[in-house]
């Protein structure tokens, strides 16, 4: 006899099978992500693996560790830059800094920061508001690789080049070669910046609050959420900052929508700087 | 399907233009009365990604109501969306919106082939895509995506298009439901929005 199969399509219920799978063995979670990017990624990891099916994927990466550490590259995201909207690190400069100046010592948490260059830009802006000295900075991500990276904080040439416009755009008051040295097209960053940088491994999908701080930075990571998983990191900036504390965000990310929409107001909407309130 | 008409009964539709595109949309967008009930949502390649103003330069040509897609919202029906310079967009199966910051496909970020090839895991065969003008390659896998769907494909007719290329390029990868002149494709949407809705 016939029988009309009309549950979900192969592929959709093999990738919630890999990702569920990670889980179990690996404990990252991406069960809350959202759907259509990481379907994207996984396809792509198909091809990089030479895997015709999201089954073979994950028997693969299953059993074999140093499989799954390439997986998580191609799982997370490490596209970032220096100073990405100049306007957010100018607004942070001319509006955040003198309030954090009040503070006897301070601390942020940068979470997230991939492959470091939002810790450096932090740093950066700090140093010449002369507030880097008194700061503390937790720079945390799910990916030990881009953590690694970011505290060998060596970035192409080419790509700082680009920043150096950021920089300037953002308020930057140096030469921005001031702060790293160049050699065989790559720019080694000044390693007194990290001083106070602690890099450490946390999930905003599974782990909880470390520390009290003063301000947030989390850009472009929450758009990767879903409305659950945003709701949670959410919650967790909320627990870390102190009353009256700084979150600030990528361009397209908002409290507004979340359920913690009444705990934050705006302080430069547009540049979607918030305080708790 | 409609037995009078043959068309499908569709609950959204998205659209992908390039070079050319700006004047291709209003052609297409600006005859639609208000009451429109399907939502449309746009990819448009720019220049500079980092700074438009779509969604404002249209309202005020468009009678629905014009907003730039925000990350986790829902799809509204009767809505115009544009995607935002420098993310993809991308439907989710619960019919909302994602952003994502992935590389650039084809030179662009936001990519039409995204938009399409995840609206066609949201929608399967209620979704119509119709993709325009453009001097680039984008859309034409993300086109193919939707017909394998089951949904249904409209290409610009290369004869009339302003650049031709991402029409020819989409019509070398697959043999769409329409290939239409814009005026064409104005009424056909008209059409769709009128069975569905």
């Amino acid at each position: 006899m016939e029988r009309n199969y009309s549950g979900e399509r192969n592929s959709e219920i093999e990738l919630r099978l890999l990702i569920e799978a990670i889980y179990l063995k690996y404990s990252y979670d991406f069960r809350d992500y959202s759907g259509a990017s990481i379907k994207r990624r996984v396809s792509h990891a198909l091809s990089q693996f030479e895997c015709n099916t999201i089954s073979a994927l994950q028997e693969k990466v299953l059993h074999d560790p140093t499989a799954f550490m390439q997986l998580l590259q191609l799982l997370t995201i490490p596209v970032s830059e220096m100073f990405r909207d100049p306007s957010h690190f100018l607004a942070i400069r001319r509006e955040v800094v003198p309030l954090l100046k009040t503070y006897p010592s301070i601390k942020i948490w940068i979470a997230g920061c991939s492959t470091g260059e939002e810790v450096y830009s932090m740093a950066i802006l700090l140093r010449e508001e002369g507030l880097l000295d008194r700061t503390i900075i937790y720079a945390t991500d799910i990916n030990p690789r881009s953590l690694d990276k970011a505290k060998q904080g060596i970035f192409s040439m080419e790509n700082v080049r680009a920043y150096t416009s950021n920089y300037q755009q953002a308020g930057g008051q140096r030469s921005f070669a001031d702060y790293y040295t160049a050699a065989y097209g790559y720019a080694i960053f000044d390693k007194s910046l990290c001083e106070n940088v602690t890099f450490a491994d946390h999930s905003l999908a599974t782990d909880s609050v470390f520390s009290e701080t003063q301000l947030i930075s989390c850009r472009n990571v929450l758009i990767y959420f879903n409305k659950k998983l945003q709701d949670r990191a959410f919650g967790l900036f909320h627990e870390s900052l102190c009353h009256r504390g700084f979150l600030v965000l990528g361009s397209k990310e908002t409290p507004d929508f979340s359920a913690f929409g009444n705990q934050f107001e705006p302080l430069v909407k547009q540049e979607r700087i918030y305080r708790k309130s | 399907m409609n037995s009078e008409t043959g068309l499908p009964s569709i609950e959204a539709i998205v659209i992908g233009a390039s070079a050319g595109g700006v004047e291709a949309l209003l052609t297409i967008l600006a005859p639609l009365r208000e009451g429109f009930g399907l939502p449309i949502i746009v990819v448009l390649h720019l220049p500079d990604e980092r700074r438009s103003h779509l969604a404002e330069v249209f309202a005020r040509r468009v009678s629905l109501p014009v907003l730039e897609a925000h990350d986790k919202t829902p799809v509204e029906p009767g809505t115009l969306y544009f995607a935002a310079p420098g993310y993809h967009l991308s439907v989710e199966k619960d019919r909302s919106f994602s952003l994502s910051l992935e590389d650039r496909v084809h030179y662009s970020r936001p990519a039409i082939d995204f938009l399409f090839d995840s609206a066609a895991d949201a929608y399967g065969s209620s979704l119509a895509a119709v993709l325009l003008t453009g001097a680039n390659r984008d859309g034409a896998h993300g086109l193919a995506q939707v017909k394998h769907r089951g949904g249904l494909t409209i290409i610009q007719d290369p004869d009339e298009a302003q650049v031709a290329t991402m029409p020819l390029a989409a019509l070398d990868f697959h043999q769409p439901d329409h290939i239409l002149p814009i005026h064409g494709i104005g009424r056909l949407l008209v059409e769709l929005e009128r069975i569905a809705c």
